[in-house]
């Protein structure tokens, strides 16, 4: 990998979706969800956590992450840009490592304003910091694995749409299927419960850094982008 | 300098489309890529710059595999895909500028080089429009631009004026030809004039295999063995003109019919029969009212060549 090349690539990514209106659309969708979810039970409880906000995290992010990776890959083939890339001297993990670290760059940008949660939380009563760092901690990770399934999904089709429905179907799999465990056979329920991103990120965010919830989202992350390695090998 | 040795494509199991190809490309040639649409150009073309992998074959370029040295072989080609597929959204100096930071240009050398591609590629009136609003014309020159960013030893032109209007073809190959006088460049085209006016060396392909190669001149000259004579006369009849027609060396059956002014005929030779013809012609006492011999040109052999039998 060339360090100067995936950073070029990661600026291109940056810039390109923040030029376009949707990306600020896509911001704007996540915050306000995020914001009347955190705030409306905030009051009404009166306790003085996030929990209202991550517990929101994996459906919100099974959707908006999806959006903004749905044209990393698509796009590019579509307007046939991948062309130009792949003929440049850049190797294919260049352009991975561009676009992956693009897209959580981006999220990092979405994710920053809810920062005012966090103070508020703080001027309003006692923060419990651990759970709170346990929380970012596990959406680093959560977001990680979706941004490489959301990619994965984008590089196996050329129509945006399609990458998109794709992208968010199988994230929103990972998020639910925890939630169906009461209908599965006994003998599957312990499968089923290790396959959930909900299951391994509300770990996190209750202040727990288990090696086995790092393990599973590392290991989606992994194999999303050797898949995503694998199928631009030649993507025409 | 290029190597390609027994390249061969499938897409799937039933389509070929580079089949068995093999081809020497010298350093400073400007080679064209003819065939028809679907004959393999833009196939061997994307092989030779590493964007698809051969199902057989190799490609060597000044010594090194394609295949083992991609990015190395990367370096020293400059590649302008077909369509010049660029980002939409960037302006074009923002393009250059990504183009030339992802070739490993920086600071002064790269602002200088980009100064220099604007004049050789007359953009510089577009550097600050963004790419989606430029014509075709001008994209295909941002292309260009694109192609010759780090002064690639190779560039690789895919159908480089497709889609142009006649104005901006003139202009696109006037560039070409000027880099061609010191770069090794292979142009994949199937507008013939085009090879013909820029190219040192034509390599015709159908079907993913070579049918043809060798200068302009000299595949005209391979075919024009046999050329086509062909005459309006008066006070003949066609008996009488297929029966002199037959009498002359090496002629098979002449085409003959009836138009407004006379009788026309028309007939493939072996050599160059206009003054035994006009004298046979003479001494017949008919009236000669117009005499062609048909030049073969290379639409002629690249149609003879390449269609379907």
């Amino acid at each position: 990998m060339n360090q100067q090349s995936y950073i070029h690539i990661f600026k291109r990514e940056i810039r390109s979706f923040f030029f376009s209106p949707s990306a600020y659309i896509v911001m704007a969708i996540f915050l306000l969800i995020t914001g009347w979810f955190f705030f409306s039970p905030f009051f009404l409880i009166a306790r003085a956590d996030m929990r209202s906000f991550f517990a929101l995290l994996p459906i919100v992010f099974s959707f908006t992450i999806p959006a903004i990776t749905m044209k990393q890959y698509a796009e590019e083939y579509k307007s046939g840009s991948f062309e130009i890339l792949r003929t440049l001297p850049v190797s294919r993990v260049d352009i991975l490592m561009g676009k992956f670290l693009a897209v959580m760059g981006i999220i990092g940008v979405m994710l920053l304003p809810t920062i005012i949660y966090l103070l508020s939380i703080a001027f309003l009563g006692d923060l419990d910091i651990g759970a709170v760092a346990g929380g970012y901690i596990g959406t680093l990770f959560l977001a990680s694995a979706f941004t490489a399934v959301g990619l994965l999904c984008s590089a196996v089709s050329e129509n945006q749409i399609v990458a998109f429905i794709l992208g968010a179907a199988v994230c929103f799999f990972l998020v639910i299927i925890d939630r169906m465990l009461l209908f599965l056979p006994g003998y599957l329920v312990g499968l089923f419960q290790y396959l959930s991103a909900s299951f391994h990120f509300h770990n996190f965010t209750k202040g727990i850094l288990d090696t086995r919830d790092v393990f599973y989202f590392l290991t989606i992350s992994g194999l999303s982008l050797y898949g995503i390695w694998m199928i631009t090998r030649e993507r025409v | 300098m290029i190597n390609i040795d027994h390249l061969t494509k499938y897409y799937d199991s039933n389509t070929c489309a580079v089949d068995d190809l093999c081809l020497e490309i010298n350093k400073g040639e400007v080679l064209g890529l003819l065939g028809p649409n679907g004959a393999g150009k833009t196939t061997t073309l994307r092989i030779l710059t590493g964007f698809l992998e051969p199902t057989e074959g190799t490609v060597i370029i000044n010594g090194l595999d394609v295949q083992r040295d991609p990015l190395k072989i990367k370096k020293s080609i400059g590649y302008l895909p077909e369509s010049a597929p660029l980002y939409p959204e960037m302006f074009t100096y923002d393009y250059l500028s990504y183009i030339a930071d992802i070739r490993g240009l920086a600071g002064s050398k790269k602002n200088s080089r980009i100064d220099q591609l604007a004049d050789i590629c007359s953009i510089r009136e577009v550097m600050h429009k963004q790419i989606s609003i430029l014509s075709k014309g001008y994209k295909q020159r941002v292309g260009l631009a694109h192609a010759m960013m780090s002064d690639p030893e190779i560039l690789v032109l895919d159908e480089p004026t497709s889609g142009l209007d006649p104005n901006q073809i003139v202009e696109i190959r006037s560039i070409i030809k000027e880099i061609g006088k010191e770069k090794t460049i292979i142009l994949s085209t199937h507008i013939l004039s085009e090879a013909e006016a820029a190219c040192d060396r034509v390599v015709i392909i159908n079907k993913g295999k070579i049918v043809a190669d060798g200068s302009t001149d000299m595949l005209k000259k391979q075919a024009g063995s046999s050329r086509v004579l062909s005459a309006v006369l008066r006070k003949a009849t066609h008996d009488e003109i297929k029966e002199f027609v037959m009498s002359l060396p090496d002629t098979p059956n002449p085409e003959i019919q009836n138009i407004e002014d006379g009788i026309k005929v028309r007939f493939q030779t072996g050599e160059d029969l206009r003054a035994s013809f006009y004298e046979g012609i003479k001494k017949r006492d008919w009236v000669l009212l117009e005499m062609f011999q048909e030049a073969r040109s290379l639409e002629t052999i690249f149609h003879e060549l390449t269609r379907e039998k």
